[in-house]
């Protein structure tokens, strides 16, 4: 089976190419394609367990009105995709998590080092960069 | 022999650096390589006919494909009849079908 490899290095809530990844993913994932994902970076951040959605006081929006989406839901829906065959590895840069205290993730998520990611490049059919800018 | 995918994500009325894609775009065409364009985010306003100064039409002359993301185009209220004809909407399962060939190198700007 073929495999898509990512790197990911955006913060959530920053930038446009995180929902872009997110999109690559999942279409990758319905295809049949196993995805591997390195999360470097701000990007360690996107699977934070602590995220919690949030009203809007100024528009005086509750919490559901607002039905605010979480990046670590949208990962997590990820993980559930390819769970099993195809297969989303993601891993997180252990020193990026260390540097921003974002070692509380949610469940799918593993911690390695840029070495993991040289080997899913390797092992990878093909591989996509995405930087910041 | 490679073929390659540049995806374009950059606003091209932000800086210089949307040459970028145009520049390696029409290098590997002048070298006989296959080359596809996907425009992505910010990067598809370019493929509107009336946006001065757009990279497309050099890419079209150079034989170049070019792709633009349909969620991106939909997000900025871009319609089919509002892209340069030889632009041809794409949803991102398209690209993942790109990259995913054998030979092929991507690179993201």
């Amino acid at each position: 089976m073929s495999t898509l490899t990512l790197a990911l290095m955006d913060a959530p809530y920053e930038a446009a190419a995180s929902t872009t990844a997110f999109r690559i993913i999942a279409a990758a994932l319905e295809k049949g394609i196993n995805v591997n994902v390195f999360a470097y970076e701000g990007a360690v951040s996107l699977t934070v367990r602590d995220q919690a959605p949030h009203a809007n006081p100024v528009k005086g929006t509750t919490v559901a009105e607002e039905d605010h989406p979480t990046t670590k839901d949208l990962v997590g829906a990820l993980v559930e995709l390819g769970r099993t065959d195809p297969k989303l590895t993601w891993v997180n840069c252990g020193l990026c998590v260390d540097e921003r205290g974002a070692g509380n993730v949610i469940d799918g998520v593993k911690r390695g080092s840029p070495a993991d990611f040289l080997e899913m490049a390797k092992a990878a059919s093909a591989t996509i960069v995405i930087p910041t800018r | 022999m490679h073929t390659y995918v540049l995806i374009e994500s950059r606003d091209p009325f932000e800086s210089a650096e949307a040459n970028f894609v145009a520049d390696v775009a029409t290098s590997l065409r002048e070298r006989g390589r296959a080359v596809t364009v996907f425009f992505v985010q910010n990067g598809v306003l370019a493929v509107r006919p009336g946006a001065r100064g757009s990279r497309v039409p050099r890419l079209l002359h150079a034989g170049v494909e070019v792709l633009a993301d349909d969620f991106s185009l939909r997000e900025r209220g871009i319609e089919a009849a509002e892209m340069s004809p030889a632009v041809r909407e794409a949803p991102i399962g398209a690209l993942v079908d790109l990259v995913m060939r054998p030979g092929t190198k991507t690179i993201w700007h």
